[in-house]
């Protein structure tokens, strides 16, 4: 027989234990001492427990596009949602991926949902709209005569370069450089270009942008008051007047704030759709020192277009010579065209920081996703839900282990106190991972992983059975309390450890492969399927090879739950220490 | 505890016992009858699909005074055609769906809801779910029972032997017929939260299992190597002593899943948790049954067809047959009660009549026949007719 042989191994075993309880107890004050120093003592709560909306987007190829949903363009979606919702003012709000072709955009209590599912909701809009006037971000006092007039400076490319200017610092102080001459040479250094057209609110306003159309003059009209009135200073003042412009049709001109604030512009018609954008990217050009620099490159259709416009902004005054970028109704950047830019290639630049120049090809390039996205699944939970859920699974949770303890407790006496110190054990590494790792890797607690784990609550005490049987078997055989602990244990790690791996390997491939719900189910049920082995291996088999040494279980005392004689044991066969008549109460 | 406790000891002597592997026949009766009306109900009834599989809204109040009827008729009135289900929860709000609801057309049926019950708007819980969503959290469901289905046969041929690994499998699907056909009889809906109650079934039915495969690998060491036993009744020794085992992880599973199941009924009245721990509770009740009646017996059945299998089955009968042959008396006077437990004819082989018998006799699975005997057994043959063995003792 083999088990014998280990048996005999392990008693090396014996002089660990104790170093075995020191390590988890270490670990266990480490794990609760990361969690207090983290700032965090409660785990991050899921929108079902904590409130609040969650959206599922589901992601769908635009027609003629049949191998748009990957990676890459998911993750720009997902960088896109969070540009939006977090526009919201939203402080907290999660967008992911989820699974192949899934966004989960989860926003916390207190957010109008609404207005989430509005931003959330929508198809994103990119389009290049010339610029017909350029403002303040602040509302005008005087509408009328009032007309901000920016002071581009020249931005020059190489022979391709449109140019942009990026509004920086935040007054609009005067305008530095008053070169406003759109020179065909050489570019400046890109340098000069920072401190770049800041729109000043000089007086001397530019013609009226009704130039196009006499029947659109009443239009303008209205628009320069809506520019005049437009406030663009606080973000919630932002999202309302962004939310306003994307809702207006391409062929009409908006009003329209910029990303920062910082300025405000009234922009003509779309004249060439973001769709038409297939690459964007940002590069570090080491020519003329620009710098960061966005790359673009056009489709076909999109560069002739992108060719005639600029060729015709061009020829305009500035402001007029610029076009914005405009994304769900802000305007992402401005760009100054000096030059009709042909051949479906362009370069933006305008000494970007990294960031900027990142920001700016996400934003271009999300115009250039053909996908669209369905909110397939909404959840509201209000707060008092969201509490009642949670009271509803700790009670649950206290129940269950309540129920656990006093079950083992009658079954297994004074076993039960070596379950019950586990599973403490267990609950406190479980919770502390749990808080951390909502930190680490923004694992949220949902319903459904409160569920998983209470359900763990029986796996883990489940191991501890398997143990305690396996002892009580070996006392059954006659033998004293320490070999028993010893023999006892190959066999029932070896039993712990493939039902715990089917467990854990259950746990995950529904990690892996499903998604939403499943997927926080899984991950609970995986975690404490490992610690589960963890506090087996270092704390229930430690604590029992200890307690084996005490009078109290190693006599059996009728209490300790390991009396051989209430098991049924067999006298010892060679020495007969007991003279007590084993189990003559047995008819054979 | 102390009953319990004996009782224990005599199942894993095996001095007492259930013959569940002879009488496997009723229970792969009783199985399969179960698994063809679970079938049957779920062809005839089919499943009730929860809103998350087929689109619409689902919307739950605050406390409120509005019964359950009007809300409904609320609904319908204010969704326009589509049906509505009303139900009051526990804590006195309400829970309505209303089906094939798409999620743009939800908004304004909320805000009437909210009217008409006069509660807040932004009060009212609201799920939208459009039907692609369920069918993707299902697809991807039985992708993954799919990959882990396999993944655990492969791990169980490993671990054990593929015929155990086969039995499992059986088990396991038997187990899910089993919680579906519940679902589709009793007409429980299905929502999300079942998909994942039954997902788990998975690890856990499989666990209860490979516990009691555990003992019965152990048990069915060096079988070959005697002749008392078959397969088959080493197998249902195995079942008999794990039994206690099976029984206490089975019932400390339970507990907490039945806690959630009444909290998670009795105080939401409807939602998540009780979902899942509906599914769970009939899938973990199945699971233990079929780990014991289903489960082992196959391993055994399967076993039985393996020839060295058959030909030890033959050995122990004609070695039974011999020993019949030659006088009751002896025999029965030595007859150890190891063999009480098992086989019905287990007329134990005298070992000195037997000598080949006698050191394999010693290291055979039974566990009674532990090491320590085993020694003493072989160390002193003399001394086994009388002190040495236990059951003589006893007589």
């Amino acid at each position: 027989m083999a088990a014998p042989k280990k048996g005999r191994r392990s008693p090396g075993a014996q002089g660990r234990p104790g170093r075995a309880l020191v390590g988890i107890l270490v670990a266990m004050v480490a794990l609760v001492g990361g969690m207090f120093l983290s700032g965090n003592t409660t785990p991050r709560l899921g929108i079902d427990l904590a409130g609040g909306t969650s959206f599922t987007l589901e992601a769908k190829n635009e027609p003629g596009k049949p191998n748009a949903i990957n990676k890459a363009n998911m993750d720009t979606a997902v960088n896109i949602m969070e540009r939006r919702v977090n526009g919201l003012g939203v402080s907290e709000a999660e967008v992911q991926t989820q699974g192949r072709k899934h966004i989960i955009v989860n926003i916390p209590k207190g957010t109008d949902a609404k207005q989430a599912r509005k931003q959330v909701g929508t198809t994103a809009k990119l389009g290049f709209r010339p610029v017909l006037s350029i403002g303040d971000g602040k509302p005008t006092k005087d509408p009328g005569a009032d007309k901000p007039k920016p002071k581009p400076t020249p931005t020059k490319g190489a022979d391709k370069g449109d140019n942009k200017d990026q509004p920086k610092g935040d007054e609009p102080t005067s305008p530095t450089p008053t070169a406003s001459s759109t020179t065909q040479g050489r570019a400046l250094p890109s340098a000069l270009k920072a401190p770049t057209p800041k729109p000043s609110p000089t007086g001397d306003a530019p013609t009226k942008p009704s130039k196009e159309q006499a029947d659109q003059v009443k239009k303008a009209e209205e628009l320069q008051k809506q520019f005049a009135a437009l406030d663009c200073t606080t973000p919630k003042a932002r999202a309302a007047a962004s939310q306003q412009a994307a809702t207006r049709p391409n062929t009409e001109p908006i009003v329209a704030c910029d990303r920062k604030g910082e300025a405000k512009f009234i922009l003509a018609p779309v004249q060439l759709e973001g769709k038409h954008v297939e690459d964007a990217s940002a590069v570090y050009s080491t020519q003329g020192g620009s710098g960061w620099i966005v790359q673009l490159d056009f489709d076909g259709k999109g560069g002739k277009q992108f060719g005639k416009i600029t060729g015709e902004l061009a020829k305009q005054q500035p402001p007029q010579n610029q076009f914005g970028i405009v994304l769900d109704g802000e305007v992402a950047s401005n760009a100054e065209v000096s030059f009709a830019i042909k051949g479906g290639k362009a370069e933006i630049s305008g000494s970007f920081e990294q960031q900027e120049a990142d920001d700016l090809a996400n934003i271009l390039s999300y115009g250039s996703l053909p996908l669209t996205f369905d909110i397939v699944d909404e959840t509201t939970v209000s707060s008092a839900l969201g509490e009642e859920q949670l009271n509803a699974g700790l009670i649950a949770g206290g129940i269950g282990l309540v129920l656990v303890i006093l079950y083992m407790g009658i079954y297994y006496r004074g076993l039960a106190l070596v379950a019950i110190a586990s599973l403490g054990v267990s609950a406190i590494l479980t919770y502390s991972l749990m808080v951390l790792l909502g930190e680490a890797i923004q694992f949220a607690l949902n319903l459904p992983a409160v569920c998983g784990a209470i359900v763990a609550i029986g796996i883990t005490a489940d191991s501890f059975i398997v143990y305690f049987e396996r002892v009580r078997d070996e006392i059954r055989e006659g033998r004293t309390l320490r070999p028993a602990v010893q023999r006892g244990w190959p066999r029932a790690r070896r039993t712990i450890l493939v039902s715990d791996f089917v467990s854990f390997l259950a746990a995950a491939v529904l990690f892996i492969v499903t998604v939403g719900k499943v997927q926080g189910f899984a991950f609970t049920l995986g975690l404490t399927t490992l610690l589960d082995v963890v506090v087996v291996f270092f704390f229930t088999k430690p604590l029992m090879t200890i307690l084996a040494t005490r009078p109290f279980f190693a006599s059996g005392h009728p209490w300790s739950g390991l009396d051989p004689k209430r098991l049924g044991a067999k006298p010892p066969l060679r020495s007969r220490r007991r003279p007590i008549a084993p189990a003559d109460t047995k008819e054979a | 505890m102390s009953r319990l406790g004996s009782l224990g000891a005599r199942l894993y002597r095996g001095e007492v016992g259930y013959d569940f592997v002879a009488k496997r026949k009723i229970w792969y009766g009783i199985s399969i009858l179960i698994t063809i009306t679970a079938i049957v109900g779920l062809a005839v009834r089919g499943l009730h699909m929860g809103i998350e599989f087929s689109g619409g809204a689902v919307f739950t109040t605050p406390t409120t005074s509005v019964s359950a009827d009007e809300a409904r008729e609320k609904a319908e009135s204010a969704a326009e055609g589509h049906t509505a289900i009303a139900q009051k929860l526990g804590g006195g709000g309400l829970r309505i769906q209303i089906s094939d609801l798409d999620t743009a057309a939800a908004q304004p049926v909320q805000e009437a809801l909210a009217k008409d019950l006069g509660v807040q708007s932004s009060k009212i819980n609201t799920q939208l779910v459009g039907p692609s969503w369920g069918e993707e959290i299902a697809k991807k469901a039985w992708q993954g029972l799919a990959i882990f289905m396999i993944l655990v046969v492969i791990y169980l041929a490993i671990a054990f032997e593929w015929r155990m690994a086969l039995a499992a499998l059986i088990a396991l699907i038997h187990d899910l017929t089993i919680t579906v056909g519940v679902y589709a009889l009793v007409g429980f809906e299905v929502t999300p939260g079942t998909v994942i109650g039954l997902l788990t079934i998975l690890g856990y039915s499989l666990y209860d299992t490979v516990v009691v495969f555990d003992g019965l690998r152990e048990g069915s060491k060096d079988l070959t190597k005697q002749t008392r036993y078959t397969y088959s009744e080493i197998a249902n020794r195995s079942l008999n002593s794990t039994l206690v085992r099976s029984i206490n992880t089975t019932v400390v599973a339970l507990l907490p899943v039945g806690a959630l199941l009444f909290i998670g009924g009795g105080l939401l009245g409807a939602g998540m948790l009780n979902d899942i721990s509906l599914a769970l509770f009939v899938g973990l009740a199945a699971g233990a049954y079929s780990s014991i009646f289903i489960a082992t017996p196959l391993v055994a059945d399967l076993k039985e067809r393996d020839p060295q299998m058959k030909a030890l089955a033959k050995r122990v009968r004609a070695k039974r047959a011999a020993v019949a042959a030659r006088g009751e008396s002896s025999a029965e006077s030595e007859a150890s009660e190891d063999a009480r437990g098992t086989a019905d004819a287990e007329e134990d082989a005298d070992e000195d009549l037997e000598p080949e018998d006698a050191t394999p006799a010693g290291v055979v699975g039974p566990r009674s026949t532990g090491a320590a005997r085993d020694q003493a057994a072989r160390n002193q043959p003399s001394r086994n007719r009388g002190r040495g063995r236990p059951s003589g003792k006893r007589r």
